[in-house]
């Protein structure tokens, strides 16, 4: 017999369920007065700095029906690449940017919409820059454990060719799944859970 | 906030053969929203390692009470009074200091405050069903509310989901995100739920199954549940294999 290791087990996950919204975004489905706003909905302020951009799009299941009833986090770096939390060991981020977004997506259409900024590029491990992108975490009922995936600018071309983590997809036919279309200010990203378009998720 | 510096290590990576798979016939749901592709392993990067921070400016009075947060003035919630407790913890058995809980339930009658609910069980005028709260510096926290129904719902013609309480959990980086359910012991509808066994290891089963605490019941008042909730660990930076410039 050897020592044991005494590593707990990570808890495991149970899908947020379809009420998801009444614990994260109270005010969105009616439960007014005990939060003064929902946490998450707003990103940017006058303060902030960065170009403002819109980020929406739909999460699609299987079938090709927008889910209605599901939560979408986003966590993202500031103008200059910089993520605003204490593990951010390589400068001061935008304190006018929490870098944090969360939106329910539309009861009826299933869109979701970020109104927020464009992020800097930040580093991957070997040094070596990654493009821009917004990690995303998608729950819903039906979602057993949260799922990660990274959005990713169409108007990076050059950036995203010399990513480190969009090197990594064997299947380069699968790339675009990462990679959201820019129309004025807006970035449409859809989520694809399964089929020839299913989007790539991480595990992380 | 203990002033220490803050941890920057990769974190382990995550067990999912102890975590529920995503296609799991028998939650009907699952199966159109299951990804069927493998996912890519990507090692973690300043994206992942980072996460937001919540101060205690985000937190009213009662949000850590469901019993008074949505009540009208003198008025409370119906239901039996608990307090449930415990401490988020990493695999490595550390308490996860000043992060943020969201939780969420039906009322007594297993109902939901929700505008796409459709149980006949009646709705609480003083039940909301939601709260948070922030742990301490040694990953403590504590709510007061009561205790939820057991609700039927649409997925087999007799499928009832047990007592519960979903927990919503921020750790230290975003790749610690997880949402689960806190079960009640004792509970015989456990064991048949198609959700609950979406987890294959009953060993797992158990951890998200909350004991009653009769030395934290306050007498004459609430009873006491205790769950203790495990976010992932991560590495040591001493000796990590890093180069400069992250």
């Amino acid at each position: 017999m050897a020592q044991t290791l005494n590593m707990l087990k990570e808890s495991a996950s149970q899908t947020a369920g379809p009420y998801v919204h009444i614990g994260c975004t109270p005010n969105f489905t009616g439960i007014e007065g005990v939060y003064d706003e929902d946490l998450g909905r707003a990103m940017v302020s006058d303060e902030t700095l960065g170009e403002r951009i819109t980020v929406t799009g739909r999460v699609i299941d299987g079938g090709g029906t927008p889910l209605k009833d599901a939560m979408v986090e986003i966590w993202q770096a500031d103008h200059a690449g910089l993520y605003n939390s204490p593990a951010e060991t390589r400068g001061l981020a935008d304190p006018n940017f929490p870098g944090w977004g969360r939106q329910p997506t539309h009861m009826t259409t299933g869109v979701f919409t970020f109104e927020t900024i464009k992020p800097g590029r930040v580093p991957f491990n070997d040094g070596r820059m990654q493009a821009p992108h917004i990690t995303f975490w998608i729950v819903a009922r039906g979602i057993n454990l949260g799922l990660n995936t990274r959005m990713y600018f169409g108007d990076e071309e050059a950036a995203n060719a010399e990513d480190p983590v969009l090197g990594r997809i064997e299947h380069k036919v699968r790339v675009p799944t990462l990679i959201a279309a820019r129309e004025g200010n807006t970035y449409t990203f859809d989520i694809n859970l399964q089929g020839p378009d299913e989007t790539v998720f991480f595990d992380i | 906030m203990r002033n220490t510096l803050a941890e920057t290590g990769a974190f382990f990576p995550r067990d999912r053969s102890w975590h529920p798979k995503a296609f799991t016939p028998d939650y009907k749901t699952s199966v159109l929203r299951s990804p069927q592709k493998a996912l890519l392993s990507l090692p973690n990067t300043v994206s992942e390692i980072t996460g937001p921070v919540f101060g205690h400016d985000v937190l009213g009075e009662l949000d850590d009470d469901l019993i008074f947060n949505y009540a009208k003035p003198g008025e409370s919630a119906i239901g039996q009074r608990i307090i449930v407790h415990g401490r988020v913890l990493d695999e490595r058995g550390r308490g996860v200091p000043n992060i943020l809980l969201e939780f969420w339930q039906a009322n007594a009658g297993g109902r939901y405050r929700h505008k796409k609910e459709t149980y006949l069980a009646a709705l609480d005028p003083n039940f909301g069903g939601c709260g948070r709260t922030i742990t301490d510096d040694d990953g403590y926290y504590a709510f007061r509310t009561i205790k939820p129904g057991p609700y039927p719902w649409p997925n087999g013609v007799n499928d009832w989901r047990p007592a519960h309480i979903h927990f919503s959990v921020f750790g230290h980086g975003f790749a610690q995100r997880l949402i689960t359910q806190m079960y009640f012991e004792g509970d015989p509808l456990i064991p048949i739920c198609p959700i609950v066994n979406t987890i294959g290891d009953p060993e797992a089963i158990s951890r998200l199954t909350a004991p009653l605490d009769m030395n934290n019941t306050i007498p004459m008042d609430s009873r006491a549940y205790k769950f203790d909730i495990v976010l992932r660990g991560r590495r040591s930076t001493m000796f990590e294999n890093r180069k400069e410039g992250n």
